[in-house]
């Protein structure tokens, strides 16, 4: 295993009065890929929320290189790169638009010499003018897609990434991927549908049978993909 | 900064492609001012004396119409997300949401205010403190606003809570943009009232981001 970049440990969150997860622990290297399992509801999406720092853990530590990356927040959704439930797109904006206008929003310098290479990349070279507004969901989804790749972030952060994604559009996706990993980026998705690439850890996230967690142990255990 | 400017420049490209959203704001404030010359008759001299006071109110109903989509949008197509996550202060964020609507709906309503003041017989001195105490008073309105958009985010009903919360938090603005007029219309210096709306703007300016910033994290949870 690659040491350690991103080490959670002891990770809890609370919504609604109900433990989502409690006692929560990995750690992920670089070049390393976390497929987060489990049922709906389980709290994927709330792991990620809390990576991200969208939600406030109730307890536990996120380091990125050992430092606490509450310490610094602004630094750290720096190095994020997020693909949501909400493809975060503006209908009235064209696809060229949407992506440059989300780069810029990250700070970035305009970006427009490698957006070509990541509309290619999902084929959306002939959609690049089009409004948002008028694509399909798969089309949509991928457009989310170039703006994780654009990003350059070092990790990913995805919430069902394979959504309304056709067999074509799939592929793109894992080799969008298996690049970002072989430059050492780190990806942590949700999904219930194989990611289709054999370097995959997973994580399962258990539903809690009651709003209690049973003592001494952790909801999520880890295991290795043959 | 680039995130500040692109932001501010997003949104006012949302608006140019639909125009439709602003047409109705300016005509909802032409239409209602000029509803009261033709309510109350020719008599000049009332006129002049409410034309301050029903331009204002007319202007804070305006800016508030188009304030309850300001966060809503962001929220409903996961934009506000990526703006949380942004690598620079989400403060600076929602001062850069207030900046374009004030662009797109103060400033017009600052610049057509006068036009509409001539219809209640006002002369031209009170046309120009109009426009001044608009141009000064309109900003604090789309803070205040803005603060009341990020607080209602989410909530049932949202155009009706919003207007609840930031108009009684407009009253001092309204207090001193209206009375202005009056003063001038007394013959002296309206100078002070419009130092006292640069102040509210300034007090709006130095604490709505922060409260508002706070707001917006909460919603996004």
């Amino acid at each position: 295993m690659a040491p350690a970049l991103l080490d959670v440990t002891d990770l809890a969150c609370r919504r609604g009065g109900r433990q989502v997860f409690d006692r929560l622990s990995f750690v992920l290297g670089a070049g390393e890929l976390l497929a987060l399992t489990g049922r709906n509801g389980s709290g994927k999406t709330t792991l990620l929320r809390a990576l991200a720092l969208l939600v406030r853990p109730d307890a536990g530590t996120i380091r990125w290189h050992g430092a606490e990356i509450r310490a610094e927040p602004e630094t750290w959704r720096g190095r994020l790169a997020w693909l949501g439930h909400l493809e975060g797109l503006k209908g009235d904006l064209s696809v060229r638009e949407n992506l440059l206008v989300a780069e810029r929003l990250r700070g970035a310098p305009p970006a427009e010499d490698r957006l070509d290479g990541a509309l290619t990349a999902f084929d959306l070279a002939g959609l690049a003018a089009r409004p948002v507004r008028i694509l399909s969901a798969g089309q949509r989804r991928r457009v989310a897609l170039a703006r994780v790749v654009l990003s350059q972030a070092p990790l990913w952060l995805l919430d069902e990434p394979l959504n309304a994604l056709d067999v074509p559009a799939q592929a793109a996706f894992r080799s969008a991927l298996q690049n970002h990993l072989a430059a050492g980026g780190l990806a942590i998705a949700a999904t219930h549908a194989d990611l289709g690439l054999p370097a995959a850890r997973a994580l399962e996230l258990g539903v809690a049978p009651s709003s209690t967690s049973p003592p001494g142990g952790g909801e999520g255990h880890e295991t290795h993909e043959p | 900064m680039t995130g500040f400017i692109a932001l501010v420049a997003r949104d006012l490209r949302l608006v140019w492609r639909r125009p439709g959203d602003v047409a109705v704001v300016l005509a909802f404030f032409v239409v209602a001012t000029v509803l009261f010359p033709l309510g109350i008759g020719p008599e000049s001299n009332l006129l002049a004396r409410i034309a301050a006071g029903v331009l204002w109110c007319a202007a804070l109903f305006a800016s508030l119409l188009s304030l309850d989509r300001l966060f809503a949008a962001d929220y409903e197509d996961g934009t506000l997300d990526l703006l949380l996550l942004a690598p620079w202060p989400l403060e600076l964020a929602a001062l850069a949401k207030c900046l374009a609507h004030w662009i797109v709906t103060g400033l017009p309503l600052a610049v057509l205010a006068p036009f509409l003041g001539i219809a209640f017989g006002l002369d031209r001195p009170s046309l120009w403190a109009l426009a001044a105490t608009l141009f000064v008073g309109t900003p604090t309105l789309s803070l205040i606003g803005g603060l009341a958009a990020a607080l209602t985010l989410g909530a049932r009903r949202s155009g009706a809570l919003l207007a609840l919360l930031a108009l009684p938090l407009c009253v001092p603005t309204l207090i001193f943009g209206a009375g202005a007029i009056e003063t001038l219309a007394a013959g002296e210096s309206f100078t002070t009232h419009l130092a006292i709306l640069g102040a509210l703007a300034l007090v709006a300016l130095a604490t709505t981001p922060w409260a508002m910033a706070a707001a917006l994290r909460q919603a996004g949870e």
